[in-house]
Formats: C-alpha cells, sequence, structure tokens
C-alpha cells in the first residue's frame, strides 16, 4: 500500500487506540483476579511462618517505613493473645536484586519461620533461599536473634552461608535482621504503653 | 507449502534457535532448567500466534513506510495482555516467568515472522506459521533447558537424581553458551540428512 502522510498518521492512530483500548480492557478485567492473587499469597505466607491463629492479621497490619521502602508488620491473635508478628521485609541486596522475606515472630522475639516471597536469584545457586529447594531458612527457626548473630560465618556471624551463593546468603539474613530490628521497634513502643 | 509442512518446519527445518539462531537473549536467560524453557517456549507460541494473525489481519490497511512500528504496537499488546493473563490466573508460573514475559516484544522471532510470513501470507497460514515456529522455539528451549537442569543442579523438571551439587557452571551465563554451542553441533549433524 501507498505511503501518504495522511495514511499514515491515520493507520498509526488507529492502531494505538484500538490496542490501548484492548490492553486496558484487560487490565480491568484483571485488576482484581491479580490482587487476590497476591493477597492469597501473602496471607498463605502468614499461615506458614507463625502458629495458628484465629483473626485475620491483614485486618490489623501496620507499616514502617524503613530506606525508602515499606516494612509490613501483621499481628496475629488467637482470642486476645499475641501470636507472634509475620513481618513482610526485603533486601536490596540479593545478587538479582529485590528480595522478599516473610519472617513470623514468638512475642519473645524467637524466629519461627520465614518463608520467602520473592526473589530473581540464580536458579540452582542463590534459589536454595526458598524452603522447598535446600534447609538453608531452616536453621533460622528457634533462634532468638538476641544470641544468635545475624550475619554469615564469612562476616562472624552465626548463620551457615549456601554454598557458592555467599552474597545471597547475605541478602537473606540481611532482610531478616531488618525483620527483627522492626520487630525491636514494635516491642518498644508496646511497652512503653503498658507503662 | 502445505499446511502440514507449515506446522512442523519450524521443528528441524526452519528451527529459530538451532537453525535460524534467532532469539537468543530469552533462549540463554530463561533456559536454566527444563520448566522454565518450556513456560518461556508456550507464552511466545501464544504471542507470536496471535500476532501472526493479527498482522496478517492488518496487512492490507497498513502503510509499507510504518509497517515495522505498526506491527511492533500489535506485538507489545499482545505481551501484556498474556502478562496480565498470567499475573492474574497462573500467579506459580508468573512468579518464575514474570521478569522474562516482556522480554518476548523484543524477541525477533516474533518482529521476523510479522515481516517474512504473516505480512504476505492469508490469516489461516500465518496462524499455523506462528504455531510451527512456537512448537520449535518451545521444543528447543525445553531441550537446551533439560540439558543445562541435569548437568547444573543434577535434576530434570525439578525431580532430584544427584545428591548435592552438580556442575554448577551450567546454570549460569557461560554454562548457557556451552551448552547451546554443544547442542548446535548436535543437532545440526543429527539433521543434516533430514534437511
Amino acid at each position: 500500500m501507498e505511503s501518504s502522510l495522511k495514511n499514515m498518521v491515520l493507520t498509526l492512530l488507529t492502531i494505538t487506540l484500538v490496542t490501548s483500548a484492548v490492553v486496558g480492557l484487560v487490565y480491568q478485567v484483571t485488576e482484581e483476579p491479580i490482587a487476590e492473587a497476591k493477597m492469597a499469597q501473602v496471607t498463605g505466607a502468614i499461615a506458614q511462618v507463625l502458629p495458628a491463629f484465629d483473626n485475620n492479621p491483614a485486618d490489623l497490619k501496620q507499616t514502617q517505613m524503613v530506606e525508602g521502602k515499606e516494612v509490613i508488620i501483621y499481628p496475629a491473635l488467637n482470642g486476645t493473645d499475641t501470636v507472634g508478628y509475620a513481618i513482610e521485609t526485603f533486601s536490596n541486596n540479593g545478587f538479582g536484586g529485590m528480595i522478599k522475606l516473610m519472617v513470623g515472630f514468638l512475642p519473645d522475639g524467637t524466629i519461627y519461620k520465614v518463608e520467602t516471597l520473592s526473589h530473581s536469584e540464580t536458579p540452582g545457586l542463590g534459589d536454595k533461599m526458598e524452603r522447598k529447594k535446600s534447609n538453608f531458612s531452616v536453621q533460622f527457626e528457634g533462634k532468638n536473634p538476641a544470641s544468635f548473630k545475624l550475619s554469615v560465618k564469612k562476616d562472624g556471624g552465626d548463620v551457615d552461608a549456601i554454598t557458592a551463593s555467599t552474597i545471597s546468603s547475605r541478602a537473606f539474613t540481611d532482610a531478616v535482621d531488618r525483620a527483627y530490628k522492626v520487630f525491636q521497634s514494635l516491642n518498644q513502643k508496646g511497652g512503653e504503653s503498658h507503662e | 507449502m502445505s499446511k502440514l509442512q507449515l506446522l512442523t518446519k519450524g521443528l528441524i527445518k526452519e528451527n529459530p534457535t538451532f537453525v535460524l539462531l534467532l532469539g537468543m537473549c530469552p533462549t540463554l536467560g530463561t533456559t536454566t532448567s527444563a520448566i522454565n524453557g518450556l513456560g518461556m517456549g508456550v507464552a511466545t507460541l501464544f504471542v507470536l500466534t496471535l500476532s501472526n494473525m493479527a498482522i496478517s489481519l492488518i496487512k492490507n490497511v497498513v502503510p509499507g513506510k510504518v509497517r515495522i512500528p505498526a506491527f511492533i504496537v500489535v506485538i507489545a499488546s499482545f505481551v501484556t495482555v498474556v502478562q496480565l493473563l498470567m499475573e492474574a490466573y497462573l500467579p506459580d508460573l508468573y512468579a518464575t516467568l514474570g521478569v522474562f514475559i516482556p522480554l518476548i516484544v523484543v524477541n525477533c522471532i516474533i518482529l521476523g515472522r510479522a515481516e517474512a510470513f504473516a505480512s504476505k501470507n492469508n490469516v489461516i497460514d500465518s496462524a499455523l506459521d506462528g504455531l510451527g515456529i512456537g512448537l520449535g522455539f518451545t521444543m528447543s528451549l525445553t531441550i537446551l533447558g533439560a540439558v543445562r537442569e541435569m548437568l547444573g543442579s543434577g535434576s530434570i523438571f525439578g525431580l532430584k537424581f544427584v545428591t548435592g551439587d552438580a556442575m554448577l557452571v551450567f546454570v549460569l551465563a557461560p554454562g548457557a553458551f556451552i551448552a547451546l554451542g554443544y547442542l548446535l553441533v548436535i543437532f545440526n549433524k543429527l539433521t543434516a540428512k533430514l534437511r
């Protein structure tokens, strides 16, 4: 077909209009399922990292800004007793960028479990931080960061790094440490209000 | 060319990875495991078939001088639609493939088929061509992913058959080039008579 300014402009205008309408429509249709899928992942992770509870922790969520990013705290209750806190934390120091974890703390600060939410670490190496791929994250369970030093052994801490993935292990530990600091600040506030 | 030939040429004769050597960026980047290769292949197949059909439909109304921008807009829209649908309804697959989906836009196989085939043929032939080349791409990526996973992680489709670590280099970038090189030799030796 012969190209003239008029038909070129008209064609491109029509194509971009139609395609953006289609993309917009699909976005509207999928917006809700995407939000639900993300929410399901978060609630699933909270249930994984804490002992049984009977409230909906997402209703009580609090956020704290750490280094310009949100750290979200989900308090879990059984009746009126606090079962623990699930803290959605992050680290920017992963080998492939951002790592997001859900860390469960018991009220005394003991780590109950750690679950990986998202990461872009190398498959076969850094992705061993996922519970289903290796036992790396299991070593945090039942440890209280007050006595368990949260850095890898190479850096003088107590964490056994994943073989050949020190950077990923450091980032994972860094994220857990960030969650613990948020947990501590939470406790201080709680302590003050009781006094 | 018969309909059957259109559908099967992508497997051996015009295999996009092992014969035409197109789309190397997603090929090398995503094939760290068999399942990742398969997922990327299927996503590409889907986009390729749809974009071939759409481009074949609009080929007579697009002026020659703006055909490339017009094609790219169509392809990019399909990729966005696939990404949104996958995030909404297949969140698990999206978690592993999400970062690679936008790469489909710049996969030169897609623009290549649009320019070389869909803009000159009717809708049905274009759909079959997209399906055929997509199948070939999926097959190659799955083979490459399986080889790298077996050598690099000692597993196949996530099932581990070696305890401990395997040759880690194969899940990293250098291993991708080494594996692809040897597969190219083997593939072309084995299929020399068929072509």
